[in-house]
């Protein structure tokens, strides 16, 4: 209808000196941007459906595909931008609520960004990682109040069960049914190899991954998908997830087209129906009710597992956090209002929560402040896209990072924003066969340990320079941060002073 | 030799329980004063039978093992349990069979809000939750598969057989309600029919194991017609969302 006019995004630009019509660009795109001409001697390109995804780009063997912005001018308008217009157009034409994928793209600050860190000059020396040791060995759990010990030395102390990472850096939780059991393998294997941990989410633990049960994090969400007692004792850690930081307040719902029979089998439903979680535990309507549903799996694994919260940043991040740790959580996960999603409301993910480093900042500085910081291990995530984003969420106060945006794009993804179509070309977020299988986990595995492991020596670089040679010394050590044009109120916030004092 | 719970804390009676059930099928637990977690994550096989009131949780993740309770519950009874048997003599509080996914739970009295909440079956597992008296609101929230009875037996004058809300977001499964249903408290999205040939014979073995544990007259019982709750479709929010 002429009415509704949404201009496309992107237009495909094909060299036809190039183009040797191989057809490559048709069999790659999902989104059916390319084909052949009715007699198959040459191949066009209809740009309506280009996400920038790039599959064409990166397999055009004769590299004759570019892809370009459209930009088709509207008066100029600081308020009514075209994005706000085009929108309206778009539920106005199917009155639905506006779903995306992937974290919030709008231009809210970036406090790494205006963070910036400490080195030693003549009178500390720094540490070169390539000779001397240096320990980014990390270890979750909660920690006794006090040590004691025997005569001998031996502690007398009964531990709360602990996870040792060789790594500060996990992965996030992304469900089977969310992204591909390919991606989702990729991720355990280089979880094994890195000695570090990945996340089922909320999707069940598919049987292809009970090997990598010891680096699971298993996650217990309002829908229950695929919890049974085996479940929660075939984990490292087990996550009950309160809030996620792409949409605090709203629940996971995969929908019917994406439950296929392997979907099906790890989340206990039948094929083809909705997934719904909704926002609330229905058992949870307080701190004390959240007490109940940790020492619940403390009761059906034997104490064995460490339980962990994961709650998005909101607004009361610091007294939500004091709550879960009283409530008996071992960890705390505090996710960011820029970390990823597979699909969210966009008005939601574009407007509610705070940034992680202030829900960070002020969560550790209330633990402390109340004398409880050591009972819990404090885990940041949303969005970390560098080992430069670790070492500074460490020294605010994390004892480890959860990354998935980063891994992602390791394995192939773009941020084209359109997870929530099912039909990534990259085989991650989808379930269709034709592109799972694009993506092997014997290759990508290795990818995605050689970015950790490049983060892994950049974290040791960084350390060694401001002449720490634990992880453990820089954690909360807010000295080693310097802030760079914030004011004196973010200052406060995140505990650190302005660059020059 | 039975456990004696007491006034101790629910972490020393469960310790009991399990080192009972290593050498026993079944367990006994007398004077219970609202101990926790109960029966967590029962393997099938074993059975504990408990007398007083049993806290929350009771028998959370229950993996096939069998509970007699004779006494009432309270909340979160069979929370997302995954198989096993529940016989409640008496009532039990909020979120009865939270997310269970097998077996079965009988209570001989009344239920408070949102008993089977996310049931929901798969493949050969199917969840049954048969309540003797009334339900509280939002009955069968977010109800994904299984089957709920509610019998309506002893109701007081004017008491309605569930509160508001009933069968909210349900998108599976199938509610069989005795005698009179309120429509007021049906939520929107939801249908109500006679039973199938099939539907009578399933709900006849739920009803006769039900008066067979609480010693009701099953001819008595089924004297009074019964209706079936079921959702319109199994994909209620299909047209919620639009791509941007």
């Amino acid at each position: 209808m002429p009415v509704n006019y949404i201009p496309r995004r992107f237009t495909v630009i094909r060299d036809r000196d190039l183009c040797i019509s191989c057809g490559a660009c048709v069999r790659q795109c999902s989104n059916e941007c390319h084909s052949f001409t009715e007699d198959g001697s040459s191949v066009f390109s209809n740009s309506n459906s280009c996400v920038a995804c790039h599959r064409c780009v990166d397999l055009c063997p004769t590299g004759a595909l570019r892809i370009e912005k459209y930009v088709c001018d509207y008066r100029e308008n600081a308020n009514w931008t075209p994005q706000y217009q085009q929108e309206i157009c778009r539920q106005a034409e199917t009155g639905g609520v506006l779903l995306s994928g992937m974290g919030t793209p709008k231009p809210y600050p970036i406090y790494w960004d205006k963070i910036l860190l400490n080195a030693s000059q003549v009178t500390n020396p720094s540490i070169d990682p390539l000779r001397e040791p240096m320990e980014i060995r990390t270890i979750l759990g909660s920690k006794p109040e006090k040590l004691t010990v025997e005569k001998k030395g031996k502690s007398t102390v009964k531990m709360p069960p602990q996870v040792v990472l060789e790594t500060p850096v996990m992965f996030s939780a992304m469900s089977f049914g969310s992204i591909s059991l390919n991606a989702q393998k990729s991720l355990a294997m280089a979880a094994k190899n890195l000695g570090t941990l990945f996340n089922t989410g909320e999707g069940g633990l598919h049987p292809d991954l009970l090997d990598y049960s010891d680096c699971a994090v298993v996650q217990v969400a309002s829908g229950r998908f695929g919890v049974h007692k085996d479940y929660l004792n075939n984990s490292r850690i087990v996550e009950i997830k309160i809030g996620q930081g792409a949409k605090p307040g709203i629940g996971g719902h995969l929908p019917g087209e994406k439950v296929n029979t392997e979907v099906s089998n790890a989340r206990m439903i039948p094929e083809g129906s909705d997934a719904i979680s909704p926002a609330p535990h229905h058992d949870i309507y307080s701190i004390e009710d959240l007490r109940q549903l940790i020492w619940s799996i403390k009761q059906a694994t034997g104490n064995e597992k460490p339980v962990s919260v994961k709650i998005a940043a909101v607004h009361n991040v610091a007294a939500i956090a004091s709550g879960c740790a009283r409530a008996g959580a071992d960890i705390i996960v505090i996710d960011g209002f820029r970390g990823g999603t597979g699909a969210a409301p966009v008005r939601i993910r574009d407007n509610v929560g705070i940034p992680i480093e202030l829900a960070l900042a002020a969560a550790d500085q209330r633990l402390r402040d109340e004398g409880i910081r050591s009972r819990v291990s404090l885990v940041a995530a949303g969005s970390f896209r560098c080992s430069a984003d670790i070492v500074k969420a460490i020294a605010l106060g994390a004892d480890a990072c959860y990354c998935a945006s980063a891994p992602l794009i390791a394995m192939g993804c773009h941020m084209c924003q359109t997870c929530n179509t099912g039909k990534c070309n990259w085989g991650i977020a989808t379930q269709r066969p034709d592109l799972t299988k694009r993506l092997n986990p014997e290759i990508m595995h290795e990818r995605v340990e050689n970015l950790i492991n490049a983060w892994n020596h950049e974290i040791k670089e960084i350390m060694g320079g401001m002449g720490i040679n634990s992880v453990d010394s820089l954690r909360g050590n807010r000295m080693m941060l310097r802030g760079i044009g914030l004011n004196e109120k973010e200052l406060e916030i995140l505990g650190i002073m302005h660059a020059g004092e | 030799m039975s456990v004696t719970a007491g006034l101790r804390r629910y972490a020393l009676v469960n310790d009991e329980i399990k080192k009972e059930l290593l050498s026993k099928n079944k367990a006994v637990v007398n004077d219970v004063n609202g101990q926790r977690y109960i029966g967590c994550a029962l393997d099938k096989g074993k059975t504990i039978e408990i007398h007083g009131t049993a806290g929350n949780d009771l028998a959370c993740y229950l993996n096939g093992g069998k509970i007699l309770l004779y006494g009432n519950g309270q909340d979160a009874v069979g929370n997302t349990m995954g198989g096993g048997e529940i016989i409640i003599h008496g009532h039990v509080g909020d979120a009865l069979g939270y997310g269970m996914r097998d077996g079965q739970i009988y209570v001989r009295d009344n239920v408070c809000c949102r008993g089977g909440i996310h049931m929901k079956e798969f493949k050969d597992m199917k969840p049954v939750l048969v309540i003797g008296s009334s339900a509280g609101s939002f009955l069968g929230e977010y109800m994904a598969g299984g089957t709920i009875v509610l019998l309506g037996l002893h109701l007081s004058p004017n008491e309605k057989i569930f509160g508001t809300h009933c069968a909210s977001g349900m998108h599976g499964g199938k509610i069989f309600v005795r005698g009179h249903v309120p429509a007021e408290n049906i939520s929107p999205n939801i249908k109500v029919s006679s039973l199938t040939a099939d539907d009578k014979k399933e709900l006849n073995a739920y009803v006769k194991k039900y008066c067979s544990c609480f010693g009701e007259d099953i001819e008595k019982v089924m004297s009074k017609p019964f209706y079936k709750l079921t959702p319109v479709t199994s994909r209620p929010y299909s047209n919620l969302y639009t791509s941007f």
